[in-house]
């Protein structure tokens, strides 16, 4: 069994059998975790360059870490100033990067669809690991993975996305992912904040916080994000704790039964109360062990294929 | 120096003019139209133009030639030379150089740039000082150096005071004031909102940005009474108002570029920049509104808003690639395939929007085919299939999306101001 493409760059698109087949694979590997020794030998000999040119620091240490226990050569190359600050060109960059001789490259970047990009000007393969507000595939897998670890299934399971949809990479991941395998997803979020047409892709928005609550399975809740002034959008954190934020009241009022992700950091007292972010409901730091499975999972078939 | 243009569908709707006939130009002058006898064409450089139109020289109200300021993109010469290989005699050039086209001095520096050129230059003056949108720039001295129009072209003008200004001042000359007509607070993404860009994550820009400022600017033209041009027009909305507002009877006029009658925004998706403009590429909705616009006479001509930018510029991550594409060299091309060979518009029709209505709105003279005057005509061979070839643009820079687009019909000759483009290469007829 093998992906049907050398790259991931996002979930728009990817066969239900790919999908399948990543979040069985990092299963083995989630295995793997629990051993005393956890480090295996199949990407020995493979170097993979790590290019962020965003802040990060969760997705970067998750990919780092799954290279290291598949025994690759790990290179990080960070920087938050773009390449036109810079003076050299992205593209020579990579360039430059790849005449060192690289096989795959995990990649960060403000703008969508520098992966794609980088497709066109390397050999190696690409994994997106955030486009601006595009997409962040393995943080969809690894949500769709840690559901489906909890439920055994994804299909025709009620999911709903929480907040800032529009400027969310997660959302459409998790949109274009859990659609492909047949879960019902739903957005909730101030209308500020819902992007253009989305109902049009089959997609319920709510906008009262209980109801999505009553109607679900699963919540995965997304940070508000000030760095990409939210603040133009909602008229105070405090306003949006109260009507759209998750509360421990909210939660057993409306739906004893729901499942809470959330991919992190998170906005304690905002979109999330600190009772629920350490509550019963919550799965936030299996999300982040399985992050680890699920990145070695598609390092390893990315890195295998012929 | 003696040619003969033989057997040319000689087509000028100006004049009502639509017949087969050969041309004799002496000197630049046409001396004879009709049927020439061989004692006439002998000594004679006799080019045989057998069903090819031969129509007032082609225009383009709507180019960037980055001189002074940007060389190394393009400069007045380079631009001249594209526009003559798409087959355009005269263009306008926007004052968004640097330093901007607000002085005398930068107008005549870019007249006399293009004084020896076959293409004629006509400058458009920036509205404001340094397109800023804060001073009105010295407009009248403009006007006498000869700029053509004013605008701040790549803004919209600031505020509706300074706009009210620039066009009551304008209206003492009657100069068109020609906006590129967007909200600025609510235009700051990098493309099209609509669903393409909520699949792509892209920042969006809203067609909402634009429909306001037309919206604006049409009751800043029914107020002041002056003439008001909306720039590469690309929304539904915006083209059922200036359909509403030419009703009404306001001085009103609106452009639009072939890629905006070509293109919509699912291009996006290849993350190419060379689908980047502004206004960005929008719906198939759109994409037929303008096209009724151009059939109903709303819109009255077709300008290629050309912007050349250096590879190393356009090359680069989507959000921060700078907008626009080079237009000169592709724009007959796809007007003749997008709308003449798909029954939108007539070959007169297309006369009128690519030559005869932007010198009108420019209050230049329409060339006349007879007998004394100066030949300024483009030689169009409707039929000959083509591949578009960046790397044979004359252009200086290459940021187009057309590259290896298969387009019917194309310029085969430019004859103006004693100068012949013909076979890649400038003739001087005066010898």
């Amino acid at each position: 069994m093998s992906l049907s493409n050398k790259h991931l760059l996002g979930l728009y698109g990817v066969p239900r059998e790919d999908i399948q087949l990543i979040l069985d694979t990092a299963t083995t590997f989630r295995e793997v975790l629990e051993r005393p020794i956890k480090k295996v030998p199949t990407l020995q000999g493979k170097t993979i360059v790590n290019l962020f040119y965003e802040n990060s620091t969760r997705t970067r240490i998750s990919f780092e870490l799954a290279q290291k226990r598949l025994s690759a050569d790990t290179i990080n190359f960070s920087t938050s100033v773009s390449s036109t600050k810079k003076g050299e060109t992205f593209k020579d960059t990579v360039r430059n990067i790849e005449a060192m001789k690289v096989d795959m490259i995990v990649v960060r970047h403000q703008s969508a669809g520098v992966p794609h990009y980088l497709t066109r000007i390397s050999k190696a393969n690409i994994i997106n690991a955030g486009d601006g507000l595009h997409e962040h595939p393995t943080q969809g897998l690894l949500d769709m993975y840690s559901i489906r670890e909890k439920f055994g299934r994804l299909e025709g399971l009620n999911v709903c996305l929480v907040g800032d949809i529009a400027h969310s990479r997660v959302a459409l991941s998790n949109i274009f992912g859990l659609k492909t395998m047949g879960a019902n997803v739903s957005v909730c979020g101030p209308a500020t904040m819902i992007p253009y047409g989305i109902q049009s892709l089959g997609i319920k928005v709510y906008q009262n916080i209980n109801e999505a609550i009553s109607k679900n399975n699963v919540l995965n809740v997304l940070r508000i994000q000030l760095e990409r002034n939210a603040g133009e959008r909602i008229p105070s954190l405090r306003e949006y704790h109260r009507y759209f934020g998750i509360t421990a009241e909210r939660l057993e009022k409306y739906n004893k039964d729901i499942l809470i992700l959330h991919p992190g950091p998170i906005n304690r007292g905002v979109e999330l109360s600190s009772e629920v972010a350490d509550g019963p409901y919550q799965i936030i730091l299996d999300q982040v062990t399985n992050g680890v499975a699920v990145r070695m999972a598609v390092l390893y078939l990315l890195g295998t294929m012929h | 120096m003696k040619i003969v243009l033989k057997n040319v569908h000689l087509l000028n709707p100006e004049q009502n003019l639509n017949r087969k006939c050969d041309l004799l130009i002496e000197n630049g002058i046409i001396t004879k139209i009709g049927s020439l006898k061989e004692s006439e064409v002998k000594d004679a450089a006799v080019h045989n133009f057998e069903d090819k139109y031969c129509v007032p020289g082609l225009f383009d109200m709507h180019v960037h030639l980055r001189e002074p300021g940007r060389e190394d993109e393009e400069t007045v010469v380079t631009g001249s030379d594209a526009a003559a290989a798409g087959g355009f005699t005269g263009i306008a050039c926007m004052p968004n150089t640097e330093p901007a086209i607000d002085s005398a001095e930068v107008v005549r520096f870019i007249k006399e740039q293009s004084q020896n050129h076959l293409v004629e230059v006509y400058p458009i003056g920036a509205a404001t000082l340094k397109r800023k949108g804060e001073a009105l720039s010295p407009m009248y001295e403009l006007f006498e150096a000869g700029v053509v129009g004013f605008s701040d072209d790549g803004v919209s003008i600031k505020t509706a005071a300074i706009l009210r200004h620039a066009m009551e001042y304008a209206g003492m000359f009657n100069v068109p004031i020609i906006e590129h007509c967007e909200d600025e607070s609510l235009a700051n993404g990098v493309m099209n909102e609509g669903i393409n860009s909520t699949l792509l994550g892209m920042p969006p820009i809203p067609a909402l940005a634009e429909d306001l400022i037309v919206m604006r600017d049409i009751m800043m033209a029914e107020f002041t009474g002056s003439k008001i041009h909306i720039a590469h027009i690309s929304s539904k909305k915006a083209v059922e108002l200036v359909r509403q507002a030419k009703k009404k009877g306001i001085k009103i006029t609106a452009e639009v570029t072939p890629h905006h009658f070509t293109l919509t925004d699912d291009s996006i998706k290849t993350f190419d920049t060379n689908f980047k403009m502004n206004p960005p590429l929008r719906t198939r909705e759109d994409v037929n509104a303008v096209i009724e616009g151009l059939k109903d006479g709303t819109i009255d001509c077709i300008a290629s808003d050309h912007a050349p930018h250096s590879i190393e510029e356009k090359e680069m991550e989507f959000i921060y690639a700078p907008n626009g594409i080079v237009g000169l060299e592709t724009q007959l091309g796809l007007a003749l395939t997008e709308l003449v060979h798909k029954k939108h518009l007539t070959i007169e029709e297309l006369v009128m929007k690519l030559s005869i209505n932007p010198r009108k709105i420019l209050n230049l003279p329409v060339p006349i085919f007879s007998e004394g005057q100066p030949a300024n005509l483009t030689i169009i061979d409707p039929d000959i299939v083509w591949t578009a070839d960046i790397s044979k643009f004359k252009s200086k820079s290459k940021n187009s999306p057309f590259d290896k687009r298969l387009l019917t019909g194309k310029s085969i000759a430019v004859i103006s101001k004693n100068k012949m483009f013909y076979e890649d290469k400038f003739i001087n007829l005066n010898i």
